[in-house]
């Protein structure tokens, strides 16, 4: 399969021109409602001293039993990861002390093969999250990763019949050495941005999915990622390979319980859409309120491939993240659904970027904030169209709602349009939550809480209506439970 | 016991101004009242104000619902003890569908106020569509229409018809519909007219704002208001608004 892979391989040259081109964006209170916030005690097998140093990368290496070339590309990164400075714009990282961080904590020896293979506190922790029930109910495989380790992971038979690979991104390097190593940091190199450069010196965890040329996967790959360490940083890796005509939906939800002080997720995913192929990526994120969340996504489509990434931006302290599309060929098309909700304390700077490298390729962002309490939101986005993508077309739409005089919402379109033959629509909207339409629903016996409840579920119904049931009903329970957080 | 609504000396203002001057009126259980009055005289500002609207401000007075004073509630409140307000320009909730909404306010009522921020118990979903499907065919309301938005991009006729749907359900003791036969074709009107006779009854007072005669020969007043400046000028029976349809607010200049 490696082989049959590697006659696919991607013009990664021409990627690497589209994103050196592709400037980049530049730019706590707990609330006692995280219904997540609960944690178990730590019970880890091992975790590293505090901080972060060459030995701290080579020990995970070591732990790992990596192949040398990965602990070389790691201990590069690291060296990118200490030259560049913090990033100034975006959100405010003063507060976080990298050094008071574990940057590899694992909690168990061995993954379960089966869900009675998993330590009883872990189990535990995501019973309560809902796996495996949702596993048997509508998932076609799923992972759940605790800490730094995935600890569980499954896949349908049906699906592995057909040549699908979903596998902790540790086990798809063991077991797929070829392919990790031709399509890792190919999309994303160390060199990208600082946080893309941390994950690659101390990545541990995330998926690994390959989805052979012509397999539809109609059923979701979910993967859940919790922190239940105090003071810990969660480092996944994620790899997506679609070939030719190949379909997946891929979901991710994360969890982490309120701690006093801070943690720290920052995770790479990198995704390749070959040619008519189609991959929907769906994050569910529910952070509890001090965990930074700085996340580099970015994914690559080639001749009518359709990329998606719908991106539901809920809890954290700060969550910077701009899931990007290339459009490599023509047809390629991307979309981008984000939602942000920022309540107290919360900074949510978030969007999307769509790079159009070819002639008639197209993408939709639409982004929906709601800021609460004090909170901020930001959208904060880029559309290129470069030189010779005639035909292109883009549409970009952000809204974006307050709902009180202390919250605070802003926007960041970066346009740059180097083609004269394009489409292009952009337009933004601010709200303020109408005293007439709270006062209509109260009107008809809603109470104010209830009735606002209601504008900001039909202010996001738009997004929702795009998800699966199940994730419909788990984004309204979510932000029902957001808006719940601090009534008055 | 049937409701009564009692306005005393209502005064009220907007942004400064003083809309309504002094208005005394009482509404009981059983009786339609029509009131009219030239465009911009305070009938809606009566209607906001008796609802609870939180622009307008009340210098002087008082409304009183079965002897007591509901100024201090919330619209939630009063929606609950059996008050209806139907806007004479109803206000778009987008991505609410009409069903959604429905379901939660006639839960609302019905099952009593939601904990604190919770969502409210919800009447089972069964029991609802049924309700809402015999109350949609008796409007003449397609039952594709509880998909829709709230409100949003319906046409003039179609906002009316949803109102006196939701009063339908809602089932309140004092109705007060704000020009809902305004924008109506004729069979709309005839609909929504319809629609307000069968729900009349000795438990239900009604206060009807228009500024047309038509309305109210589908349905009959027992009294018949003309509001100016902002207080009732003048009282009378069905016979007033025939007089007024005649000869035009001239009548009452010298009232005023
Ligand atoms: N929110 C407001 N701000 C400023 N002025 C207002 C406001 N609401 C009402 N007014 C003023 O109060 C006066 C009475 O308005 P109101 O809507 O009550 O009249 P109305 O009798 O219902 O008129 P119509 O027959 O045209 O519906 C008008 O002069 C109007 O401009
Ligand atoms: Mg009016």
């Amino acid at each position: 399969m490696a082989a049959e892979a590697m006659k696919e391989m991607p013009d990664l040259a021409k990627v690497q021109e589209a994103i050196d081109q592709a400037v980049p964006t530049k730019g706590s209170e707990d609330t006692d409602d995280y219904q997540y916030g609960f944690h178990y005690p730590d019970e880890s097998v091992f975790r590293s001293k505090k901080g972060l140093r060459r030995e701290t990368v080579e020990e995970i290496s070591w732990i790992k039993e990596e192949p040398d070339w990965m602990l070389q590309k790691r201990l590069e990164a690291l060296e990118i990861y200490f030259s560049k400075p913090m990033p100034q714009w975006g959100g405010n990282l003063n507060a976080l002390n990298f050094d008071d961080i574990y940057y590899y904590v694992k909690p168990t020896d061995s993954q379960g093969k089966t869900w009675d293979d998993v330590p009883d506190n872990i189990k535990e922790t995501f019973d309560r999250i809902g796996i495996p029930e949702d596993e048997r109910k509508f998932l076609g495989g799923v992972g759940a990763q605790y800490d730094s380790e995935v600890v569980y992971h499954s896949l349908k038979k049906e699906l592995s019949d057909q040549g699908v690979i979903f596998l902790d991104m540790d086990a798809g390097l063991r077991e797929y050495p070829d392919l990790v190593r031709e399509y890792f940091t190919s999309i994303i190199p160390s060199a990208d941005n600082k946080f893309a450069a941390l994950n690659t010196a101390v990545w541990s965890g995330g998926s690994f999915v390959y989805i052979p040329a012509g397999v539809k996967v109609d059923i979701p790959l979910q993967a859940y990622f919790r922190i239940n360490s105090e003071n810990m940083g969660q480092f996944e890796r994620t790899l997506i390979i679609a070939e030719e005509g190949a379909e997946v939906h891929y979901v991710e939800g994360c969890t982490a319980p309120s701690f006093s002080s801070d943690s720290l997720h920052s995770a790479v995913v990198e995704i390749f859409c070959k040619p008519g192929s189609r991959v929907r990526y769906t994050t569910i994120q529910n952070w509890a309120n001090n965990v930074y969340n700085l996340v580099t996504k970015r994914a690559v489509a080639y001749r009518d491939a359709t990329m998606e990434w719908v991106d539901g931006n809920l809890g954290s302290k700060l969550t910077m993240k701009y899931p990007s599309v290339y459009m490599m060929e023509p047809g390629a098309h991307g979309e981008i659904l984000s939602i942000a909700f920022a309540s107290r304390g919360q900074h949510q700077d978030a969007g999307g970027k769509v790079i159009h490298a070819a002639p008639h390729t197209s993408s939709i962002i639409t982004s929906k904030s709601i800021s609460k309490n004090g909170g901020r939101a930001s959208y904060r986005g880029l559309l290129k169209v470069a030189k010779g993508a005639v035909g292109s077309k883009s549409n970009v739409v952000c809204d974006a709602l307050i709902l009180d005089d202390e919250s605070r919402s802003d926007t960041y379109p970066y346009i740059e349009i180097d083609e004269q033959e394009v489409t292009i629509g952009h337009e933004a909207t601010v709200s303020k939550i109408g005293d007439e339409q709270l006062f209509y629903l109260m009107s008809r016996g809603l109470s104010e809480a209830e009735a606002s409840n209601m504008v900001v579920r039909g202010f996001i119904e738009p997004l929702v209506r795009e998800l699966p049931m199940e994730y419909a009903v788990e984004m309204n329970r979510l932000i029902q439970l957001q808006m719940e957080g601090s009534v008055g | 016991m049937g409701a009564e609504l009692a306005i005393r000396n209502l005064h009220v203002k907007v942004e400064g101004n003083e809309i309504l001057t002094g208005v005394d009126l009482t509404v009981r259980a059983g009786e339609v009242h029509s009131l009219m009055g030239p465009n911009g005289s305070g009938k809606s500002t009566l209607a906001y104000i008796l609802m609870g609207h939180p622009a307008y401000e009340v210098d002087e007075g008082e409304v009183l619902l079965d002897g007591e004073n509901i100024l201090e509630l919330e619209p939630d409140e009063r929606a609950r003890k059996g008050l209806f307000l139907a806007f004479q320009y109803p206000t778009p909730i987008p991505g609410v569908s009409v069903a959604d909404f429905l379901r939660t306010a006639v839960s609302s009522i019905r099952l009593g106020p939601s904990e604190e921020g919770r969502t409210t118990e919800l009447i089972p979903m069964r029991e609802f569509r049924k309700e809402i499907r015999e109350r949609m065919t008796e409007l003449d309301i397609d039952h594709s229409f509880a998909r829709r938005h709230l409100n949003d991009g319906f046409s003039g006729g179609e906002k009316k018809r949803a109102e006196i749907l939701q009063m339908s359900l809602l089932k309140p003791r004092i109705a007060v519909l704000d020009e809902t036969d305004s924008g109506l074709d004729i069979d709309a009107l005839r609909a929504v007219a319809d629609g307000v006779n069968r729900q009349l009854s000795s438990e239900l007072g009604v206060l009807l704002i228009t500024h047309y005669q038509r309305i109210l020969n589908y349905i009959e007043p027992n009294f018949v208001h003309i509001m100016v400046d902002g207080r009732i000028v003048q009282s009378g029976g069905p016979e007033l608004a025939h007089e007024l349809e005649a000869k035009g607010y001239d009548m009452v200049k010298d009232l005023v």
